[in-house]
């Protein structure tokens, strides 16, 4: 299973040498938060994720993550996951996927922006902290890898994305609420979300470098309890910095510390990110078929 | 086990695949003609902006660089559907269009910033207030194509790099 799953590292890297692209979507910085902007329809963008985190009586670990995402429409865009991780003194595992798809509800832009978000995740020993849910805690990793994976997650999960603009700050608030299929109880979390680009006016000389092409802010995410447990205790919350750097060749970069706010999360988790968009990459596979020249 | 596994991500991939590949056939599986009539026949989104932002008028009229920038930001981020010279493609209209240079430079803002979602166009609020009225400067000085371009607005295609 391991094999295939590094079958992607060949294809992403066949992908970015031969799909020559040229375009910058002004990414938000956000690894954990979600704001109203959908991928342009017909380009797919490839997302490499890491994220290494501390852990008290146990090993630390390095989780990853890929992402494909696609603008199937200016209001729909659909994503896949596939997730590994390596447990320092004990074992890389593959630990499963997930398939998400994001609705944009409102046609213009207004004051307060939703999107519904759906996603299904089948995954096992999953360390990728995308989300804390319930009552998600440190200890939950505490386990090794061969016990950690024997139990598998076939979870429905559902949030509302609320984002806003004003002058030149993305505001987002996630709220999140997950039905694991195996009969468990509904289980709830949420991410806030600020950020902004460090210039607002564009530059007459194309460049990497300038200001308008980093953007800066900070999140902050955790559990909320489950439908017989609902509040803020007996689960992890986090804090963290973001910064995301727009290059006009269609890469970004994002890095994120976080930092645990209580005793049952992690007290350290550093993530990073690195996204290359393909536009028009809908259309060029339809050609590829045989769709109209 | 494993077998399950990997048919069930293989389904996954074919319907995700299948799926947003017909979506995105709808604007590419039909001839110039047909596309450039599509755009004739619909209507003037343009038309279509509040009054308030229709009677703006753009913060960036006296910044003499604004339609190099907005020329920068219109390859970036515009010109994969309305092409490199802003002269369109099968994905999104020229920009030189009459309906377009027509329009105020506020309806234009509120389309860039609105996006024609139900025709495929996304929302671009996303770029900062400035950056969208830099694009409005690029495209109102590029002129018609059938009209005279305007004699009082700097012309992009003269003072930005190549």
């Amino acid at each position: 299973m391991l094999r295939r799953f590094w079958l992607i590292v060949p294809f992403f890297a066949l992908i970015v040498l031969f799909f020559p692209s040229r375009a910058a979507a002004q990414e938000n910085p956000y690894i954990v938060a979600y704001d109203h902007y959908m991928e342009e329809p017909g380009s797919l963008e490839v997302e490499y994720f890491s994220t290494f985190g501390t852990q008290r009586g146990g090993n630390d670990f390095h989780a990853f993550w890929t992402e494909f995402e696609y603008g199937a429409t200016a209001w729909w865009t659909t994503e896949f996951y596939l997730a590994g991780q390596t447990t320092f003194n004990d074992s890389t595992l593959f630990t499963g996927w997930r398939w998400e798809n994001r609705f944009r509800l409102l046609k213009n832009e207004h004051i307060i922006n939703p999107v519904l978000y759906i996603e299904y995740e089948n995954t096992w020993a999953d360390k990728i902290l995308k989300e804390i849910e319930g009552h998600d805690v440190e200890s939950d990793f505490d386990e090794s890898n061969a016990v950690l994976r024997q139990e598998h997650d076939h979870e429905l999960e559902l949030k509302l994305l609320l984002s806003s603009y004003y002058k030149g700050w993305n505001f987002v608030e996630n709220s999140l609420a997950v039905k694991n299929l195996s009969n468990e109880p509904w289980e709830f979390g949420y991410a806030l979300g600020a950020s902004r680009p460090l210039a607002l006016k564009g530059s007459a000389t194309p460049c990497n470098f300038c200001k308008q092409n980093i953007i800066v802010g900070a999140e902050m995410y955790g559990g909320l309890g489950d439908r017989y447990s609902f509040g803020l205790h007996e689960t992890s919350h986090y804090f963290a910095p973001v910064a995301a750097w727009n290059m006009p060749s269609g890469w970004t970069v994002r890095i994120s510390p976080g930092f645990g706010l209580n005793d049952n999360s992690h007290i350290f988790l550093l993530r990073w990110g690195l996204a290359h968009e393909f536009p028009n990459f809908g259309p060029a596979v339809a050609r590829f078929f045989g769709a109209h020249k | 086990m494993k077998t399950r596994l990997f048919i069930s991500l293989l389904s996954a991939s074919a319907i995700l695949l299948g799926a947003s590949i017909s979506f995105a056939q709808h604007d590419n599986a039909k001839d110039a003609q047909q596309a450039a009539a599509k755009y004739i026949g619909r209507p003037n989104e343009m038309a279509k902006a509040p009054e308030k932002y229709r009677s703006k008028t753009n913060p960036m009229n006296s910044d003499p660089t604004a339609p190099v920038a907005g020329k920068i930001l219109f390859k970036e981020h515009c010109a994969t559907c309305h092409g490199k010279d802003a002269d369109g493609t099968r994905r999104g209209p020229s920009m030189m269009r009459d309906r377009v240079q027509t329009a105020t430079p506020g309806a234009i803002f509120w389309v860039v910033t609105n996006g024609i979602v139900c025709h495929g166009m996304p929302v671009w609020s996303k770029l900062p207030e400035p950056e969208r009225w830099q694009i409005v400067s690029y495209i109102k000085s590029l002129g018609s194509s059938t009209v005279a371009p305007d004699p009082s607005r700097p012309q992009a295609s003269i003072v930005a790099p190549r």
